[in-house]
């Protein structure tokens, strides 16, 4: 506007000076990425240390909690019993071809209490929690709550974060449970009702090859899940840019992010699980 | 103070100390503050210091950073550069533990309130009771309802949510939070902005009476120059970075509202008298370019 006096025309169209921009701009945004990085990991801490100095009020973890495992386990335990049933149906036309459809058991099972119950149930929350956290914090960000709370006193990490990180924590391994035990039901019963395979054999099968420690790693794996989902979709609500548009963004980046978030740190805690089992019970059992 | 006969008349005395020196203390003082977000410069040099009891307007257009001045007074916003003082105290040295202790001292009024929306709005003057004293429940609902009356609102709203009031009803709450605590600074941030005119001189007049019902200084940050002369005063106008040269200062005008009338600066009457002047040239410049096929990025 006014400071700018460059004529219009002049500075129009220049193919080296576009070029040049951009590569001047790669520091700022490699700079940009670090910094957020750093203000993430200073959120994290600062979330640890109030969660370890005092914990919230009674009466603001409760409406946190109902909303973070009451309301969510009616999606949870529909999806769950789907993709029990879907993995039945996937599965029992690969396993026919070899007349091993009383393994199915043992598949489906193994899959759902390592794997697909924790993801799942994680995917849900990512979507049906983490987006709205995003979006309510983002939107009390932006018509200045946030600062409001900071004025009176309160500290907003631990006023809106802790509650929020605490439900997601503590609740995940009920939310989780539920998808895996919905699955299990689903798909013994679409083997039974539709499939027709003998169902002494199925859970005889799925006896042998599902242990203690891979429930134990369903679950485990949830509580990490559970958490970088709330740090991460607070974290994004806390740091909302202006307006309606900014609040929407909040909330579908809160989405993304914690879902490669899950999938990633799925694969590494399945490594390292994978690898303690392996050090403290050398002898596996084989699949068949 | 002679003393009257009572015997704890002393003891009163000596639990507060006459201390010169507290009491002409300047409540704010900032000292050459700058406040820069990412590459916007927003405050540059900034030197301002209000004395107790006093109630300052800042006027300014929009965007010229006043509600940013607003916040980097009680350390919601960190100053780049410079420091500020409050009661004598340097914001910055204190930790998160201190500044909470000292923000019982202030009130805010946020520009659209910025009510809690998932509480009520006895809950929401409630808020600041109870995150810093020990009161019983009854107690915390007798000020709560004391002060929502201060406001002039009825006790129907106070089982209503801030979704369901008016822009004004929303004001008054907001003001009647802000109050709950006794603040020695208050601090309003565009009190009259949205409201029809007699809503605003509503305000105008909570405002002045919020002062003479106890010792608080104010500092209203308003564009609204009926507001500015009917409560301040003192008026210091902020003119945005953006149009002033390097050397030039950020405060442009400072002092009693009357004299704002009969002040040198363009600028400043351009402010006071509302009139595009030279930005309208400057929107018809821009207008001309882009007519003429010229790209403006
Ligand atoms: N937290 C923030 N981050 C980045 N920019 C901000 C922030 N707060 C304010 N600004 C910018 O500072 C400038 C001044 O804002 P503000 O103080 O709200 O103006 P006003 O005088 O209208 O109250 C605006 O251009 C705004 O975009
Ligand atoms: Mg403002």
């Amino acid at each position: 506007m006014a400071a700018d006096t460059t004529p219009a025309i002049e500075r129009s169209f220049n193919p080296l000076r576009i070029i040049a921009d951009d590569v001047a701009s790669i520091g700022g945004v490699t700079m940009a990425g670090i910094e957020a990085l750093g203000e993430f990991v200073l959120f994290t801490l600062s979330t640890f240390s109030w969660l370890f100095t005092r914990l919230p009020r009674r009466d603001t973890l409760i409406p946190n909690f109902y909303q973070i495992g009451v309301l969510s386990l009616p999606v949870v335990a529909l999806t769950g019993t789907f993709i029990g049933m879907v993995l039945a149906v996937q599965s029992y036309a690969q396993f026919r071809g070899f007349g091993l459809e009383t393994r199915l058991g043992a598949v489906i099972n193994m899959t759902l209490v390592r794997e697909l119950g924790p993801v799942l149930a994680a995917t849900m929350l990512a979507g049906r929690v983490g987006g709205a956290m995003a979006a309510e914090l983002g939107t009390m960000r932006v018509t200045e709550q946030i600062d409001a709370l900071s004025s009176m006193g309160a500290n907003p990490i631990h006023y809106l974060a802790v509650p929020r990180f605490l439900g997601c924590l503590m609740l995940i391994p009920t939310l989780t449970i539920m998808a895996i035990f919905m699955g299990v039901v689903g798909a013994f019963g679409y083997s039974a009702a539709i499939l027709h395979i003998d169902s002494h054999h199925y859970w005889e099968n799925s006896r042998k090859v599902v242990g203690n420690f891979d429930l134990f790693c369903g679950v485990f794996k949830s509580l990490f899940f559970g958490a970088s989902i709330a740090l991460i979709s607070c974290y994004r609500g806390f740091h909302c840019e202006a307006g309606a548009e900014g609040v929407g963004r909040a909330a579908t980046t809160a989405f993304v992010h914690s879902f490669v978030t899950i999938i990633v740190l799925d694969l590494f805690l399945g490594i390292g699980l994978d690898n303690v089992y392996y050090y403290f019970w050398p002898e596996t059992q084989p699949l068949f | 103070m002679p003393w009257d006969g009572r015997p704890w008349a002393f003891t009163t005395m000596a639990a507060v100390p006459q201390n010169p020196d507290a009491q002409n203390r300047p409540l704010v003082e900032a000292r050459r503050v700058a406040v820069t977000f990412g590459r916007q410069n927003v405050l540059r040099d900034i030197t301002l210091t209000i004395p107790r009891g006093q109630t300052l307007a800042v006027i300014g257009e929009s965007g010229c950073g006043k509600t940013v001045l607003m916040k980097t007074m009680i350390g919601l916003v960190q100053p780049t550069r410079g420091e500020l003082l409050f009661d004598g105290q340097h914001l910055a040295a204190l930790t998160d533990k201190e500044l909470t202790r000292q923000r019982v001292r202030f009130g805010f009024l946020f520009q659209n309130a910025a009510l809690f929306d998932s509480m009520t709005v006895g809950q929401n003057i409630a808020f600041p009771l109870r995150e810093h004293t020990r009161k019983s429940v009854p107690e915390v609902q007798e000020i709560v309802v004391a002060r929502l009356a201060d406001v002039g609102l009825p006790e129907n709203v106070l089982a209503k949510k801030p979704a369901e009031l008016s822009g004004g009803m929303r004001k008054r709450v907001g003001l009647a939070r802000a109050l709950a605590l006794e603040p020695e600074l208050m601090l309003y941030d565009e009190p009259t902005t949205g409201l029809d005119p007699i809503m605003s001189d509503v305000i105008n007049e909570l405002i002045i009476r919020t002062r003479k019902h106890y010792p608080v200084t104010s500092v209203v940050v308003t564009h609204d120059m009926r507001t500015a002369r009917k409560v301040a005063d003192r008026v210091v106008m902020v003119y945005p970075i953006s149009r002033l040269k390097p050397s030039e200062p950020q405060v442009i005008f400072d002092g009693p509202p009357d004299e704002i009338d009969h002040c040198g600066d363009p600028r400043v009457l351009q402010f006071v008298f509302g009139e595009a002047g030279e930005r309208l040239m400057e929107m018809r410049r821009l207008s001309h370019v882009r007519e003429n096929g010229g790209s403006l990025v």
